[in-house]
C-alpha cells in the first residue's frame, strides 16, 4: 500500500517550505515600501530622459562640460573612498585595539559628519583651507590650493565618508579572534606578515562594504562641495551640481539624462563591487 | 631537536588576582606532561607562560640551558594548539600548515618544492590527504583540531604546548584524538606540555601529571603515582570519585568511630584524620574483623561497573562501592565492607 503524498503545492519550486509564516506578508511589506521611496521614482526619472529622444541624448552625454562633471563626480568620490578605507581601517584599529584618555570622545567624534548639516561642513573646509584660512595658508608657500579647486571637492568628500568606513570595519574588528594572531607570532611571523597575511583578509569584507558606502555617499553629496569646490564648470563642477543648474535652466530632460548616467554607473559599480564581497564571504564562510 | 623544560618558581599576577603561585616543574627532553586542574587554576596562565605569550612576575623559564626571555617569540620554536584550533580562516589547509615555513626570513626558508613535500608529509601525518584545498570552516572540529596540530609541527618545534586541545569537541572524537595523540607523541618525540581539565584525559595520555590548584602545583607524578598515592585530598577528590572517612589514628590503625576500618598504617601521626576511599576499594566481606557494616540503600549502573550506595551508621553520606562480583547485594541487606586500600590526611 502507497501512501498519497500531498499535492505539490501551488508555490514554486523556488520557495523552501517554511514553518516560519510571514514570507508573503514581509516581501509584499518591503515590495511597496521599495517601490515607492525608490522604484517609482527611478523609474519616473528614466522616463523622463527617454522623452529627450536618442540624439538629445547623445549631445548631453557628449558634452564635455557633462563629462568633466561626471569625470570629476566619480574620480573624487573614488579616491576620498580609497582614502576613507585606509584612514578609516587605522581609526578604527586604534579605537578597538588600545585603551588610552579620550578614546570615548574621538569615538563619538567619528560620527560627526553623519550628524553635521553638510552645508555646515563645507563652509567650515572652505573657511579653514581657503588660502588666509588656518590650514589653507600654510599651503599656501608650496602653491598648493586647496579651496575652489578639485582638490577641495575631494577633501569636502573624505570628511562626510568617513564614518562609514569606520563604522563597517570596527565591529568586525573587535570580534577578531586574537589567538589567530598569537598563533601566527608563534609560526613565527613577523608583526607585518601578521597584519597582511592574517588580520586584513579578515576584513576585506568589511572594508569593502564600508568602502561601498563611502562612494556611494560621496557620489551623491552636494551640500558640502558646492561650497569648497569653486564650482567652475570644466574643472571644480561636479555632476550634482550640474543636474541643479539644468534644472534652475528649465532643462528638465538635460538634467534627467545627467542624473540617469550617474544612476546607472553607481549602480554598475556597487553591483560589481557586491558580487566581489559575496565572493570573499563564501571563502571566509562567514562575516 | 626536543628540548628540556625548566620552570622555576613562577609567579603572576593579574590584576590582584594571583594566577601563579611560585609554580616550578621539570619537564625531560620527549616527555609528555599534562597540566591538570579545575578552572582558574593557572593551568593556561602557565602554559602561556611558557609560550612566551605572557611574561611572569616572577621567576624564569628555561629550554635546555637558556632563559627564554633571551629569545623571540620566533626563537622559541614552540607548536602551540589553542582550543579553539585558531586556524586562518581565509587560506586552505596547506596554506595554513605551511604559514610558518613560509614566513621564515628568506635565508632560512626551504625552497618551494621543500614546503610542499613538508605540507604533503604532514598531511599525511595527521590522515587528512586530500583536504588540502579546504577551507578550515569546511572542516570538522576534530578535523580542524588536526590541521592546528600539523601546523603547530611544521616548523619542527622544540616544544609542543596543546592547551585543552580536545576540548572543544565531542565526547567519542575526543577519545579517538586521545590515543592517536599518544602514538603520535610515541612517533615524534616532542617535549609536549598540555593542558586539561579532564583527569582521565590527563591519567590515560601523559607519561607525568601535574596538578595545579589555585596557581599551586599540588602534586606532580605518573599517572599510577597521582591516582594511587595522592599527596593532598585536593589531589584525590580532583582525581576520580572517593568516599571520605572521619577517623581517628591509633597506633597502626584507623578506628571510624570505635570501630577499626584500616590497619598495616606506617604513618607515626596519630590521631583525627579524613580517610579518603575510592569506590573501587571497598569491598564485600563476610568477616567481621577490620570491617563496616551498613545497609545497601540504592544499586545503580556507572559505566561498566555496577554501584550500591551504602548507608552506614554515624555517617551522613552514603559511602559509594563498586561491586566487583555478578552477585549483587539486594537493597535493604546489611553487608560488611572492608577497605583495601585508602588515602589518609590528617585532618586540618
Amino acid at each position: 500500500m502507497t501512501l498519497a503524498l500531498p499535492a505539490a503545492s501551488s508555490s514554486s519550486s523556488w520557495r523552501q517550505p517554511s514553518i516560519l509564516p510571514g514570507f508573503g506578508l514581509s516581501l509584499g511589506i518591503t515590495i511597496s515600501a521599495l517601490s515607492l521611496v525608490v522604484l517609482i521614482p527611478l523609474a519616473a526619472l528614466f522616463l523622463k530622459a527617454a522623452s529627450a529622444g536618442p540624439a538629445d541624448i547623445w549631445a548631453i552625454i557628449a558634452s564635455p562640460r557633462t563629462q568633466a562633471a561626471l569625470r570629476l563626480s566619480f574620480g573624487a568620490a573614488a579616491f576620498s573612498a580609497i582614502v576613507n578605507a585606509i584612514f578609516g581601517l587605522i581609526i578604527a584599529w586604534v579605537l578597538v585595539r588600545y585603551r588610552f584618555p579620550g578614546r570615548r570622545l574621538l569615538d563619538a567624534a567619528v560620527d560627526l559628519p553623519f550628524a553635521l548639516p553638510t552645508a555646515v561642513a563645507g563652509i567650515s573646509l572652505a573657511a579653514i583651507y581657503a588660502p588666509n584660512g588656518w590650514i589653507g595658508s600654510l599651503l599656501a608657500p608650496f602653491d598648493i590650493k586647496v579651496a575652489y579647486t578639485p582638490l577641495g571637492v575631494m577633501v569636502a568628500l573624505i570628511f562626510i565618508g568617513l564614518p562609514f568606513v569606520v563604522r563597517t570595519v570596527q565591529p568586525v574588528l573587535e570580534e577578531a579572534d586574537i589567538e589567530t594572531e598569537e598563533a601566527a607570532a608563534l609560526l613565527g611571523a613577523s608583526r607585518l606578515r601578521t597584519i597582511f597575511r592574517v588580520i586584513l583578509p579578515g576584513i576585506v569584507p568589511a572594508l569593502l562594504t564600508g568602502f561601498v558606502l563611502a562612494f556611494a555617499r560621496a557620489v551623491g553629496e552636494y551640500g558640502s562641495v558646492i561650497f569648497i569646490a569653486g564650482n567652475v564648470p570644466m574643472v571644480s563642477e561636479i555632476a550634482p551640481l550640474l543636474i541643479v543648474i539644468r534644472l534652475e535652466q528649465f532643462d528638465y530632460a538635460g538634467a534627467s539624462v545627467v542624473a540617469m548616467i550617474m544612476l546607472i554607473v553607481s549602480f554598475s559599480l556597487i553591483l560589481a563591487i557586491n558580487a566581489i564581497q559575496a565572493w570573499s564571504r563564501g571563502r571566509l564562510g562567514h562575516v | 631537536m626536543s628540548v628540556a623544560v625548566t620552570v622555576e618558581s613562577i609567579q603572576k599576577t593579574f590584576a590582584n588576582f594571583a594566577a601563579l603561585r611560585g609554580v616550578s616543574l621539570d619537564v625531560q627532553p620527549g616527555e609528555l606532561v599534562a597540566l591538570l586542574g579545575p578552572s582558574g587554576s593557572g593551568k593556561t596562565t602557565l602554559l602561556r607562560l611558557v609560550a612566551g605569550l605572557e611574561q611572569a612576575d616572577g621567576g624564569r623559564v628555561l629550554f635546555d640551558e637558556t632563559d627564554t626571555r633571551q629569545l623571540s617569540l620566533r626563537d622559541r620554536r614552540i607548536g602551540f594548539v589553542f582550543q579553539h584550533y585558531a586556524l586562518f580562516k581565509h587560506m586552505n589547509v596547506a596554506s595554513n600548515i605551511a604559514f610558518g615555513l613560509k614566513a621564515r626570513p628568506r635565508a632560512e626558508r626551504p625552497s618551494r618544492s621543500e614546503i610542499d613535500q613538508r605540507v604533503s608529509d604532514l598531511m599525511e601525518l595527521v590522515q587528512l590527504k586530500g583536504l588540502e584545498r579546504r577551507f578550515p570552516v569546511q572542516l570538522s572540529g576534530g578535523q580542524r583540531q588536526r590541521v592546528a596540530l600539523a601546523r603547530a609541527l611544521a616548523i619542527e618545534p622544540r616544544v609542543l604546548l596543546l592547551d585543552e586541545p580536545f576540548g572543544a569537541l565531542d565526547a567519542k572524537v575526543r577519545k579517538d584524538l586521545r590515543s592517536w595523540l599518544r602514538d603520535l607523541h610515541r612517533r615524534t618525540g616532542h617535549t609536549t606540555l598540555f593542558v586539561t581539565h579532564d583527569q582521565e584525559e590527563a591519567l590515560e595520555l601523559a607519561d607525568r601529571v601535574a596538578i595545579l590548584n589555585e596557581g599551586r602545583l599540588e602534586q606532580v607524578g605518573s599517572p599510577d603515582d597521582v591516582y594511587d598515592h595522592p599527596a593532598t585530598p585536593f589531589v584525590c577528590e580532583f582525581l576520580g570519585e572517593a568516599n571520605k572517612l572521619p577517623v581517628k589514628v591509633v597506633g597502626s590503625q584507623a578506628f571510624f568511630g570505635d570501630r577499626p576500618v584500616l590497619g598495616g598504617l606506617q604513618q607515626n601521626q596519630g590521631g583525627p584524620a579524613s580517610l579518603y576511599v575510592r569506590p573501587q576499594h571497598l569491598r564485600i566481606v563476610d568477616e567481621a574483623p577490620l570491617s563496616l557494616p551498613g545497609v545497601v540503600e540504592d544499586l545503580r549502573r556507572n559505566g561498566a561497573v555496577r554501584r550500591a550506595e551504602v548507608a552506614v551508621q554515624g555517617l551522613a553520606k552514603r559511602l559509594d562501592v563498586d561491586l566487583a562480583s555478578q552477585v549483587a547485594p539486594a537493597r535493604g541487606e546489611r553487608i560488611r565492607l572492608r577497605i583495601s586500600h585508602g588515602s589518609l590526611f590528617a585532618a586540618a
